[in-house]
């Protein structure tokens, strides 16, 4: 009788100890890292995800996009995320392929803080112009001329600009040298680019730095991505685009303006200055990267549940968040091309 | 006395008069050896860093050369690099801090130690003084975003538009700038520099002040022409150290300098420092861009390595002159 008891609590450790790790397998635990302007809606996302499926977690660090593709490129994350998608040559680094997905959108605005908050209207040669360092005062007559009946004070304008190397200024840099010449053929493009030297640039680390800084100096002007001016109250304006049409941040502008671009077959396109009444100039796609072949299947189908659900339920979170929700066609399209994700 | 403590005596008696156990002998070895290794890995560690990162470098510095050290333009997509603006950010910001800091530092130190205050209460301002060091930098960052800068912006203005001419004041301040930079580097090194002086002030021998009271001396003939004098070298030693962390502090100077590559004397306006620059772009570089960073961050650790060198010199050039 002894012997038996014994012989089954013996039984029941061995069950025990082999159990252990079966049941560790069973939550899995993905992990990615990159891009910190996607970084609000992403962590939404995944916290969402994985409340709906126990048995996943996902642990995403913001840790600017270039980290992530290296990231992603030495293989110690089993996705990444970039604002700048992949070069071709960081694409061919990856043995098995890339699959790059476009998840959302974000527009990027011209956030300012004047005395009294008024809206202003910014024309395209006007906020080229102050980022050039060639408009200095809020008086300008340009500007005057934009903003009938709006008081514009006799400030020195300061332009607030990233520090860090950022997906964000290279959105904003590469449509600002589609749409002015001297741009083009002064800074350019680039996640830095050589600013105008001037006492009247100043330069601010991450997106919540330039909004801080923004907040802080009366007579402030910088580009920031609109979740992070939304989320931290900063006045933004509204933007002449291509079509001559004034249009605000976080409406219709973000959709239309992603809608006129025709994504290529390897999802890759830049909207650096879309067609269209009702587009906002200045958005972009932000894209999350996998490889085409992971070596655990388990781990493959549940990469594609995320993005499923990113591309579903995930969607819905986006404009509320302040990003641009992915169009009809372009759902269809990553749904697609994520079955290559094995 | 009872007996235990006798016993006590004894032993100890016994234990003093007996010769070396072989076990006192390796015990002895052990240590010193263990003390030895511990002084050699740290020189190996830092030839390591040394190596890791003039290795890194070799590639910048070859193609590259000195002109990098004084040219001004940091334009990634041309390929240009310069850091001049850095290294003169850099000093700058650390100078005026060293200024700053170094005066109330070494003042805090005289007004704790020369009995101005009861003990029990220049304990307590020490202690707040020494919690000033645990203030993460980031801390310092915002504050100075938020609490100096809007602080300081009607005084540059006013000094902008009264005395403009004088080449420090030759600019208002839009936001983030060289002077709030400064300041609140200034309370940062404020810890390092006073801990020190005390030190130095406290291993003044008491009967120097004596002596100098018994001369017939004030109190502040006895502090200004005794006692500092005497703690001098101990007292500049603190000040090299404040320097070497202003030298090298970060976070807080990246998200209130400006990061603006221009050499201007004007206090309000913006500059940029090497630490800011390194923190800012590494995590977002390019092959060619970690190539010319691992240089400067070469720069970096020479100007602190020149400095430390040169306060040594100049403190035991010091001490040499006050023996004869």
């Amino acid at each position: 009788m002894k012997r038996a008891s014994i012989a089954l609590l013996i039984s029941g450790l061995v069950l025990a100890v082999t159990a252990g790790p079966l049941a560790a397998q069973d939550t899995m635990r993905l992990t990615g890292s990159g891009a910190t302007f996607p970084f609000p809606l992403y962590s939404a996302w995944f916290k969402a995800f994985s409340t709906k499926n126990k048995n996943i977690t996902v642990d995403y660090q913001g840790k600017g996009s270039g980290a992530g593709i290296r990231d992603f490129i030495n293989h110690t994350v089993d996705f990444a995320a970039s604002d700048a998608a992949m070069t071709d040559e960081e694409i061919s680094k990856v043995p098995g392929g890339v699959q790059l997905l476009p998840m959302t959108g974000g527009e990027i605005v011209l956030g300012y803080n004047l005395p009294g908050n008024p809206k202003l209207k910014l024309p395209r040669d006007v906020y080229a112009g102050i980022f050039l360092g060639k408009i200095t005062k809020w008086s300008d007559a340009k500007l005057k001329a934009a903003n009938p009946g709006v008081t514009l004070p006799d400030l020195d304008i300061t332009v607030v600009r990233r520090a860090d190397a950022s997906g964000t200024t290279f959105v904003f840099t590469t449509h600002l040298s589609t749409i002015d010449e001297e741009w083009k053929r002064g800074p350019g493009a680039g996640t830095t680019v050589n600013w105008p030297k001037s006492d009247k640039f100043v330069a601010s680390p991450k997106n919540d730095g330039v909004s801080a800084t923004i907040k802080q100096t009366p007579g402030a002007i910088g580009y920031l991505e609109y979740a992070f001016a939304k989320f931290a109250k900063v006045e933004v304006a509204q933007l002449q685009n291509k079509a001559g049409q004034y249009v605000s941040a976080g409406g219709e502008g973000g959709p239309a303006a992603l809608a006129g671009v025709q994504l290529p077959a390897d999802l890759r396109a830049w909207v650096s200055d879309p067609d269209g009444p009702k587009s906002y100039p200045i958005a972009t796609y932000t894209w999350m990267l996998f490889y085409k072949e992971n070596k655990d299947p388990k781990k493959a189908a549940a990469l594609r549940s995320l993005v499923e659900y990113c591309l579903s339920d995930g969607q819905k979170l986006s404009s509320q968040m302040g990003y641009i929700p992915l169009p009809e066609n372009v759902v269809a399209a990553v749904r697609k091309a994520s079955a290559s994700i094995q | 006395m009872s007996v235990i403590e006798l016993a006590g005596l004894a032993t100890t008696s016994d234990l003093v008069s007996r010769p070396p156990t072989r076990w006192d002998l390796f015990a002895d070895r052990a240590f010193r050896r263990l003390a030895q290794g511990g002084v050699w890995l740290v020189l190996l560690l830092l030839g390591w860093i040394l190596w890791e990162i003039g290795g890194k470098a070799s590639v910048g510095i070859r193609d590259y050369g000195v002109g990098f050290l004084t040219s001004t333009t940091w334009d990634v997509g041309r390929q240009q690099f310069g850091i001049l603006p850095h290294i003169w950010g850099t000093l700058y910001s650390s100078l005026l801090a060293l200024a700053v800091g170094g005066f109330f530092g070494i003042v805090m130190a005289i007004f704790l130690t020369q009995d101005f205050l009861p003990p029990q209460f220049a304990m307590v301002f020490r202690t707040v003084v020494e919690l000033l060091a645990a203030i993460p930098s980031v801390v310092y960052g915002l504050w100075g975003l938020f609490v100096v800068v809007p602080a300081l912006r009607p005084v540059a203005a006013w000094l902008f538009e009264k005395v403009s001419w004088i080449p420090f004041f030759g600019t208002t301040l839009s936001g983030p700038g060289l002077a709030p930079a400064a300041l609140v580097l200034a309370i940062m090194i404020l810890p390092t520099v006073a801990a020190i002086s005390q030190d130095a002030l406290r291993l003044v021998p008491y009967r120097v002040k004596e002596a100098a009271y018994g001369m017939g001396t004030t109190k502040w003939e006895a502090i200004l022409k005794v006692m500092l004098p005497t703690a001098a070298t101990g007292i500049f030693g603190a000040l090299v150290l404040g320097f070497g962390r202003a030298l090298g502090e970060t976070m807080a100077l990246a998200m209130l300098i400006g990061n603006s590559n221009q050499i201007s004397l004007s206090l309000f306006a913006p500059a940029n420092t090497l630490a800011a620059l390194l923190a800012l772009n590494f995590p977002e570089a390019g092959k060619r861009e970690v190539e010319v960073l691992m240089y400067a961050a070469l720069v970096l650790l020479a100007i602190t390595l020149v400095v430390n060198v040169a306060g040594e010199l100049i403190m035991s050039l010091a001490s040499r002159k006050t023996k004869a």
